[in-house]
């Protein structure tokens, strides 16, 4: 089951070998080492699920930062969990210009569908619902990522279709 | 019109080396390894190319401000955090035509010297970031990065690295910050990249869409490009349509274009939807100020844009457009929204200001604002000008400002029938 207030992430804090080969390549495109900060807290995050402490604080031995850095820099970037989260976002646009093109009615028709508030994950785990700031989409309003991917030209009937998807 | 920097968009595959050299790829790079050196920057000087990621400063120019004949590294950093709102146009080129975007950086590279490019792309376009992967790996494969590229003797890299959200990474020293790994706080200016850029050295920050024109620039000159534009605004360039039209999306236009072309010719945005009447347009995503619809006979180009009485600018080119039905007051308090939420906190007057603004912004909408909080808002904004560490600060002022400039009205009107009168989102 889903814990939203989890402390920490069960289980060894450990990059798997595809990742520590990740880490070195990721690495040895800088000049030091801490410039790989936010691309190796990317690739933790998609191993780990979140950034708990637990995560930050390996990631900090690894790059050798203090645990403090890597705590300011992840909190600054809203793409980086620090609580966890589902394990599909789906991140409706409701910037200028999508708010005027029905934005919020997506946020809305989502909400009422799965039972939960922008911010929050369904008891399953399986989506968080989130409002996202303009997507480089503008053009197909209303739209919406999810997993990375876009979904554009949203329809009440095309956003249940990709509810239905996402487990 | 002729697709020029959008030629391959619909172009199968396009974002393969094999597709992209049969369509022309690469002719430029080996034109400029025959060249002399020294002899692309006034080429792109000469091609009147200017910056696409929002301020147009021109190309050339900036090039020639890298110092020459240092030992330290010099780097191309690439800015691909397309986050200004109503900008939907380096995703494309990133997605469909990589290898546009490559080969630019290594004439960049080649040019100037430089030991490596990196491509700092936006977190949130995975897509991107995969096909440009894909596009290095290739071009290492065939010989075009690395060691001393066909034979040239130009040893040069190019890395993607991905943001993680936060448009202020967008400016360019909060983007450099940001490649170092740092939070994307923007430096005080001087020093200019150019002098100290990342890692100390110095670097030349571009848009995508800025160096993916550079390959063009050289393919057809930079006669040809100088005159497809208005003056001192070369090339054809992407707009960007979005709102309530008929035809939203990207189309390649000339610089200088008309602005009221863009809005309703049937070849753009096809004018308003059924039924309806155009009331306001930003001319270049949401920090430009908004214009009234009587205000479209204008070139849509870096100069004319920022001409009395339009006094706005041309910006990344996404053009935005309202009707009738929207009301300017909420666009202004989600603008101004968004404005507090992405701003970095380093200077007060932003950081409290956008609060402030946002808030009052908010009230007036929803009709609980009395009168002199209209008057208290624009000296609010006025404030906010001017007194910041990156032109951040400047854009909430001019943009928000906008609003109470060109439609005091509207704002009157809320605070008078103690409501707004539009219909909900
Ligand atoms: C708040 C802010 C956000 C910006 N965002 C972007 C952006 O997303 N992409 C971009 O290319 N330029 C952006 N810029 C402009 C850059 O600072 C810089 O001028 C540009 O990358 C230079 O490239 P160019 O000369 O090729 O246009 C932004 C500027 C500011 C002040
Ligand atoms: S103007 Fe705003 S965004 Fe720019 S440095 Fe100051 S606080 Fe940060
Ligand atoms: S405002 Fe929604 S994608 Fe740009």
């Amino acid at each position: 089951m889903f814990n939203p207030n989890a402390t920490d992430i069960d289980g060894p804090i450990l990059f798997s070998p595809e990742n520590e080969k990740e880490l070195a390549t990721l690495i040895q495109r800088y000049p030091y080492k801490r410039a790989a900060l936010i691309p190796v807290l990317h690739m933790a995050q998609s191993q780990f699920g979140w950034l708990s402490p637990g995560v930050m604080a390996y990631v900090a031995q690894r790059l050798e930062l203090p645990e403090g850095k890597v705590l300011q820099v992840a909190s600054f970037y809203t793409m980086f969990d620090k609580k966890p989260a589902g394990r599909h976002k789906v991140e409706v646009c409701t910037s200028v210009p999508c708010c005027m093109m029905g934005g919020f009615a997506v946020v809305r028709h989502i909400s009422e569908r799965l039972g939960i508030g922008v911010g929050e994950t369904t008891a399953d785990g399986s989506v968080t619902l989130l409002e996202a700031e303009c997507l480089a989409g503008c053009g197909y309003a209303p739209l919406l990522q999810v997993n990375g991917e876009f979904h554009e030209n949203l329809t009440p009937e095309r956003i249940d279709a990709l509810l239905a998807t996402l487990r | 019109m002729e697709r020029v920097i959008t030629a391959n968009w619909h172009v199968e595959k396009a974002y393969t080396l094999s597709v992209y050299q049969q369509h022309g790829g690469f002719k430029s790079l080996k034109k400029v390894f025959g060249m002399e050196r020294g002899a692309v920057v006034p080429e792109l000087i000469k091609s009147n190319l200017r910056g696409r990621g929002g301020a147009g400063f021109p190309v050339g120019a900036k090039w020639s401000f890298l110092p020459k004949g240092t030992d330290v590294p010099k780097y191309l950093v690439v800015n691909a955090d397309e986050g200004e709102p109503g900008t939907f146009k380096d995703r494309f080129i990133m997605e469909r035509d990589p290898h546009r975007l490559m080969e630019g950086c290594i004439i960049a590279g080649f040019t100037l010297g430089l030991k490596a490019a990196y491509i700092y792309v936006r977190g949130e376009l995975v897509l991107a970031t995969r096909r440009m992967e894909a596009a290095i790996a290739e071009l290492y494969a065939a010989g075009l990065l690395g060691k001393n590229i066909q034979g040239s003797g130009l040893d040069f890299d190019i890395y993607v690295h991905r943001g993680a959200g936060a448009y202020i990474c967008g400016e360019e020293t909060a983007l450099i910050e940001s490649l170092e790994g740092k939070t994307g706080q923007p430096r005080l200016k001087p020093p200019y990249p150019a002098v100290v850029g990342v890692f100390g050295c110095p670097t030349v920050v571009n848009n995508v869409e800025s160096i993916a024109c550079v390959p063009l620039v050289i393919e057809r000159g930079a006669e040809w490009w100088a005159a497809q534009g208005s003056e001192k605004n070369g090339g054809p360039k992407i707009v960007q349509i979005s709102g309530t039209v008929k035809r939203p999306g990207t189309y390649e236009v000339p610089n200088g274009i008309s602005l009221r072309d863009v809005v309703f010719s049937d070849l753009y945005g096809g004018g308003p939807l059924d039924g309806r009447t155009i009331r306001a347009v930003i001319p270049g995503g949401t920090s430009c100020p908004v214009l009234r619809a009587d205000q479209l006979d204008v070139k849509h180009d870096f100069d004319a844009l920022k001409e009395k009485p339009f006094e706005t600018m041309a910006g990344t080119s996404g053009v935005i457009v309202m009707d009738e039905t929207v009301c300017v007051v909420r666009i202004a308090a989600r603008i101004a929204r968004f404005y507090h939420h992405e701003s970095c906190g380093q200077c007060t007057p932003c950081r409290e200001g956008t609060g402030w603004v946002s808030k009052i912004l908010d009230r007036i909408e929803a009709g609980g604002a009395k009168r002199a909080e209209v008057d208290q808002l624009l000296d609010i904004v006025n404030n906010i000008r001017g007194n910041t560490i990156c032109p951040f600060g400047d854009a909430v002022g001019m943009s928000i400002g906008a609003y109470l400039r060109q439609f005091p009205e509207e704002f009157i009107a809320h605070v008078e029938q103690g409501r707004c009168t539009y219909p909900a989102w």
